[in-house]
């Protein structure tokens, strides 16, 4: 099944469900001549489809709107948090080539404070998939919710299969570790599974926790795998401030929990334009990159401890 | 112009359209959209703008912002050709020891402003008239924006204060080349009439051939501070002008060629025999 695959199916499903496009087709080429005025392209107006999402909304609409991600949650952000998130519409926000998906095109396309953004909006709920698959078990469930969503498109193919039973707020726990517990979502995912081999091959136990919805987070999971690791990795393609870094830590607050954390995220700088593995290279964002990161914390944190006792 | 002039400005463009075709293999570029704008790019820069590689940081230059950033091949192709970036550095297209992308990066000598988001380079290219019209310098200040763009709302808020501010050291071109990604703009959000446009918006307006360096030539100098009103030339031109192979081709919008596309296209260019193209169509990047 593709992703129109799956739209086309919601949408015969259920006769509110509307597609628009700010001139962005990757995805979704084929639904002009499959749903017809159901399908609505505006041009490179993000705004305008913003505003016009919100219109169909009050009238009983749920809008699938598509965008690249920078320009929906960045040009659009001001509709989107007045339009759709004073009213808490349900409309539906599909961003094209996040993170590192923009590769070379450059910070002007580079989303890597989406998260950051969305998640200040009260009511906004985010979905990160891992790949298609993860995408396809997840966006039932969250087209039918009856709260506005931000989703970072993914179509990356899976390099593991998934846990079937998707749920909003229920992370996917792909495995406990005493030593560390990597915590992820989208792209990172695949990075996170090439790291997880190399450190288990290294005789550490590995925790992996693709987390699906960042907004609302699974703070049960997070908590248990703060109790239960001497390490908690957060491993993003976006910006350190106000991702998954900053969700962890004020978790870590609220629950008094005192951790070793250490993040992967991109640190107050973009990233270097250019096709995606150079990219992950480049930025040290590999699997291998995240392991050997891993390895010299926890070495580091217990000569530390050993040199104490 | 005497006829040595228009073959050198042929030439170099011929040339400028090699380096765009060369960017379109090893990771691809927005091939159609460079070479629709080429001869436009190329006429500023030879015949027009006041900009050299000794002038590039002097207040009293000349100022080119390209506004649809995703056509930065052809710029770099002239800045190449016009002695401002050196000739081996296209080659670091898209690779991590350089700035060369498929957008423009200020790091590259040349580029004025970072581009790749639309509907943004028009306010920002205001903010630089006006800097110059209060110092009462005489620096040209040139937008190139593309068709498609105007439908992001941010140009006709610009549109409409540049009128205000009457900037007629302001000059648009528009690269009229009828396409908006995979699609034809007036079967999208059509834009016609789109002379009427800019004139109730008290702009000076009139259209040219955006390939024939005359027509360009004639237009420039028909609209540009000829009153206090900003001007605007819309440059009818042809998505992938020069290969027939892709003129015109909806579904070619970005590329990304193999090596011996590549080879193909770069002889197509001179000989006009359509090369056989086996690459991924529809690329939506």
């Amino acid at each position: 099944m593709t992703y129109e695959d799956l739209l086309i199916k919601m949408i015969e499903s259920n006769q509110q469900f509307m597609v628009l496009t700010s001139e962005n087709r990757a995805a979704i080429r084929n639904l002009p001549e499959r749903i017809g005025k159901r399908f609505l392209d505006v041009g490179i107006a993000e705004q305008t489809m913003i505003g016009i999402s919100a219109g169909l909304a009050i009238r009983g609409k749920i809008p699938i709107v598509h965008a690249l991600s920078s320009f929906l949650t960045m040009r659009a952000f001001e509709f989107v948090r007045t339009d759709i998130g004073i009213l808490n519409l349900p409309v539906k926000l599909v961003g094209g080539v996040p993170g590192f998906l923009s590769e070379a095109n450059g910070p002007t396309h580079q989303a890597i404070e989406d998260i950051s953004l969305m998640r200040g909006i009260p009511g906004m709920n985010i979905f990160c998939p891992a790949d298609i698959e993860d995408l396809l078990l997840g966006m039932p469930k969250v087209l039918n919710s009856n709260s506005p969503f931000y989703i970072r498109y993914n179509n990356r193919k899976p390099l593991a299969l998934h846990e079937a039973e998707f749920e909003i707020g229920k992370a996917e726990v792909v495995s406990t570790g005493r030593d560390v517990t990597m915590l992820t979502y989208g792209l990172m995912f695949e990075q996170c599974l090439v790291a997880k081999k190399i450190l288990e091959k290294n005789g550490y136990s590995v925790g992996l926790i693709n987390l699906r919805t960042l907004k609302p987070i699974d703070t049960k999971e997070i908590v248990k795998a703060l109790r239960r690791s001497d390490l908690i990795v957060t491993v993003e393609d976006h910006f350190l401030t106000g991702g998954l870094y900053s969700i962890l830590c004020e978790i870590i607050v609220k629950e008094r929990i005192e951790a070793n954390v250490l993040p992967v995220a991109l640190k107050n700088k973009w990233f270097k334009p250019a096709i995606l593995e150079d990219v992950l290279e480049y930025e040290k964002f590999t699997g291998v990159h995240i392991a050997l990161d891993i390895i010299n914390n926890l070495q580091k944190e217990r000569n530390f401890v050993a040199h104490l006792v | 112009m005497d006829i040595t002039e228009l073959e050198s400005l042929e030439g170099t463009a011929l040339k400028v359209r090699e380096h765009v075709i060369k960017m379109s293999g090893g990771g691809g570029c927005f091939i159609g959209a460079s070479l629709s704008c080429t001869d436009i790019i190329v006429f500023l820069y030879k015949r027009f703008l006041n900009i050299n590689p000794y002038n590039l940081n002097d207040e009293n230059r000349d100022y080119l912002f390209l506004s649809k950033g995703h056509d930065v091949p052809a710029l770099y192709g002239t800045l190449t050709e016009s002695g401002i970036i050196d000739k081996t550095r296209l080659n670091n297209h898209l690779k991590l020891n350089d700035d060369i992308y498929w957008h423009p990066n200020k790091k590259v000598p040349g580029i004025e402003f970072h581009s790749g988001s639309l509907g943004h380079l028009l306010s920002v290219s205001m903010g630089v008239a006006y800097d110059c019209m209060l110092k009462r310098k005489n620096n040209k200040i040139v937008v190139i924006l593309g068709d498609g763009e105007l439908n992001e709302g941010s140009n006709w808020e610009a549109i409409l204060v540049a009128s205000a501010l009457k900037l007629n050291n302001l000059l648009v071109i528009i690269d009229r080349n009828q396409f908006q990604a995979n699609i034809r703009t007036e079967k999208l959000i059509p834009l016609e009439p789109l002379e009427r446009k800019f004139e109730a918006f008290d702009w000076e307006v009139t259209s040219c051939n955006g390939h024939d360096f005359l027509s360009l030539e004639e237009a420039i100098s028909t609209v540009y501070m000829t009153s206090q009103r900003p001007a605007v030339v819309i440059a009818d031109t042809v998505r992938g002008k020069g290969l027939p192979s892709i003129e015109n081709k909806a579904d070619r919008w970005f590329c990304s060629f193999t090596d011996d596309e590549v080879k193909g296209l770069l002889k197509e260019l001179h000989t006009k025999e359509k090369t056989h193209l086996v690459s991924e169509t529809l690329i939506v990047r």
